[in-house]
């Protein structure tokens, strides 16, 4: 298993910040996905109806999903294929693995999966002498690297090509050391070299799944690479791992949220390849696997439904709520210390490892909102933190001084009068004491506010006495 | 096996028991019925607009389009993609009987088998299912006559589609699965451009595994 850091954010984030390579991979591709996405949006005028028939959709399926994954099965069944119900990550790990040893697998290609990072399966497999081989671009760095993805879609983002290049060095001694790598195209074409032949030696293909349909129990994927359809094409057999709430009714359903996916990650109109696959090899095909196995997983996600996280159950991860966030932006996605980083990160991690594991994710936001204004399932994702934050509170996880403070800070709010004369003296005094300056630089008991900024002095006044005065004067009337 | 498990904990969190028949039904009538949700006006458009928005789309995302008048002038159209690309004047072509009918054989450089593709094919010939104005996709479902490696191990893919073959949106290309093929096909894919990887400073490059080129030859075949 992947041990999570993230009870370590504070730190995380302060190594991050201070991470030049990092911090220069952050300023060159934030404000490039944010581009693109509002150029996609901007070509489709049914952009934002777009957005609550994604939501109605995934809560009409989050609904019915017990009826969904029935007739799902049903039809995976029919169409040659068989359904692995796994409750956690260990079972599904075991799952994976005996079809792999059934399958006499030596080696296994792997398309892009977050829930096989989440289940941590390439480490299982390893350790049971099977040889994963992360296919998509990003993960096979990262692979090699022996790191976690720092972005849900693109897992190298916080690499620079210079790290591409050592990397490519340490791994391929084979290729000659004299090889020069000028520019990007150089070590796409080194690792297109080198995966070619893993692709057609692997004796089983392991992908993740967009969605998963009812009407004809297909697996979807969406890539731009071409690797997810090499690995699920060329090996005798077809893992699909994917989690219980990827599952939609229809055709039609999947297709609507296709058209806000691949606008709302990577701000294309759709994607290079979006596949569906159903069931095994078919009388007279020529290629194809020959058995299709879908590893179906809950790990948590059925104790989300009828709580307060339901609505996380409609994530279609595309990662725009991370492009789009602040806190990402300034401190890249290993901060967050597991799998799922950014805004929908904070939110579904607590559900998965626990709030007292990850309980600082839902306190590193600024509430600035933009994250749920770009979902296109529309998740409330602020008020989901919200929600993490008061349980946080409730299970008295919170450090001793911050409670101390909110419960100074309540005991005033809670009595108005007191509350105004307490910020009246407190208004004044500052005023007095740093009337000569005009700010702070340090202040007792925050130190670590006014470490990157100074605090500017009240000037006299507080503001409820001001909104009186300006009522007096007609002005706010 | 969990499954019972994970039902019943998904019911406990739904706060309710299996549905009850009546609503089972009406959920069963729904997948029958697979309605559609709102179509995008962009690709509501008379068939030969349809035509001329597949067309710019495809160029958009870097795929190319050449127009023919009829399927004779297939062979001269690849042979002049391949000789103006530099590429060898050899392809693997899917063993469909529309490709089947074409009068190869008027061009003897070309050297055409048929079959799936192996590691070693530098071009692919493919026949068309559907093209999708709406984003400039190819729709093509698998068959033992239009085998998936098709679209992923050659350097080029070249995709034969007949003009009547484009329709605006991906749902009246789910229609026309359901009504000319029937129950799901094995595989279906969606294809927009060639392959491309943003993986690397997260700056577009193409030819990632996939094919390097995507070149549709388009029969003009509704006059």
């Amino acid at each position: 298993m992947h041990i999570a850091t993230s009870p370590a954010f504070k730190d995380n984030a302060h190594a991050a910040l201070a991470n030049a390579g990092l911090q220069k991979a952050l300023a060159r591709s934030g404000p490039s996905f944010i581009a693109r996405r509002a150029a996609a949006v901007a070509g489709l005028p049914e952009f934002e109806t777009l957005r609550d028939t994604a939501r109605d959709i995934k809560n009409h399926a989050l609904a019915n999903l017990d009826f969904y994954l029935e007739a799902y099965e049903a039809k995976v069944l029919e169409s040659g294929g068989k359904v692995h119900w796994c409750a956690d990550a260990a079972e599904a790990r075991q799952a994976v693995l005996a079809i792999c040893r059934a399958a006499g697998a030596k080696t296994v290609t792997k398309g892009k999966s977050m829930i096989g990072e989440e289940i941590a399966i390439n480490d299982h497999l390893e350790q049971h002498g099977i040889t994963p081989v992360e296919t998509d671009l990003g993960e096979y760095i990262i692979q090699l690297r022996h790191e976690l993805p720092s972005h849900i879609i693109a897992p190298a983002f916080h690499l620079n090509l210079e790290d591409w290049e050592d990397t490519f060095r340490k791994a391929h001694t084979d290729l000659p050391a004299d090889r020069q790598f000028t520019e990007r195209r150089d070590v796409l074409i080194e690792a297109r070299t080198k995966l070619r032949s893993k692709f057609l030696a692997a004796d089983v293909g392991i992908t993740g799944a967009n969605f998963l349909i009812a009407e004809t129990g297909s697996s979807v994927i969406v890539t731009n690479e071409g690797n997810g359809d090499l690995t699920q094409t060329l090996p005798r057999v077809h893992i699909v791992l994917a989690s219980i709430e990827k599952c939609v009714p229809t055709l039609e359903d999947a297709t609507s949220l296709l058209r806000v996916l691949a606008r709302s990650a990577t701000g294309q109109d759709f994607s290079v390849y979006t596949t569906f696959s159903t069931g095994v090899r078919r009388s007279g095909d020529l290629d194809g696997p020959e058995e299709y196995h879908v590893v179906l997983i809950d790990n948590g996600r059925s104790a989300m439904l009828g709580t307060d996280f339901q609505e996380m159950l409609r994530c279609i991860r595309c990662a725009a709520c991370m492009n789009h966030c602040p806190v990402y932006g300034a401190v890249g996605g290993h901060a967050y210390g597991w799998v799922y980083p950014g805004p929908m990160g904070s939110v579904l991690t607590p559900g998965l490892i626990g709030v007292d594991k990850a309980g600082h994710l839902p306190n590193a936001s600024t509430f600035c909102g933009k994250c749920e204004s770009v979902c296109p399932v529309k998740i409330p994702l602020p008020k989901l933190m919200r929600h993490w934050r008061e349980r946080e509170f409730e299970r008295h996880l919170s450090p001793g001084g911050q409670r101390t403070n909110l419960a100074i800070w309540a005991f005033f709010a809670r009595r108005p009068g007191l509350y105004r004369l307490a910020t009246r003296a407190a208004a004044f005094g500052m005023g007095l004491l740093g009337r000569k300056k005009g700010r702070f630089a340090k202040m007792p008991m925050a130190g670590g506010w006014t470490g990157g900024r100074d605090l500017p002095v009240p000037e006299g006044d507080t503001f409820f006495q001001r909104y009186a005065k300006a009522q007096r004067a007609g002005i706010g009337a | 096996m969990s499954k019972e498990s994970i039902l019943t904990a998904i019911r406990r969190g739904l706060k309710r028991g299996p549905l009850p028949g009546d609503q089972a039904a009406m959920l069963r009538g729904r997948l029958a019925q697979h309605p559609r949700q709102l179509i995008p006006a962009r690709s509501r458009l008379a068939h030969a607009e349809q035509v001329a928005l597949f067309v710019r789309n495809v160029e958009k995302e870097f795929g190319s389009v050449a127009r023919v008048a009829e399927l004779a002038s297939v062979p001269g159209a690849v042979a002049d993609y391949l000789g103006a690309q530099n590429l060898p004047s050899r392809a693997v072509m899917a063993p469909h009987p529309e490709l089947r009918a074409i009068p190869w054989a008027e061009r003897p450089l070309l050297e055409i088998r048929e079959g799936r593709a192996e590691g070693s094919d530098a071009v692919s010939i493919q026949h068309g299912f559907a093209g999708i104005a709406e984003t400039g996709t190819l729709m093509l479902p698998s068959s033992p006559e239009r085998p998936v490696t098709l679209n992923l191990l050659a350097d080029t893919e070249i995709v034969v589609l007949r003009a009547s073959a484009i329709t605006g949106a991906y749902e009246e290309g789910w229609d026309r699965v359901r009504t000319e093929i029937g129950a799901m096909p094995r595989n279906v894919m969606f294809i927009t451009g060639p392959s491309r990887s943003a993986d690397i400073e997260q700056t577009l490059e193409l030819g990632a595994h996939g094919p390097r080129r995507l070149h549709v030859v388009l029969v003009d075949d509704m006059q």
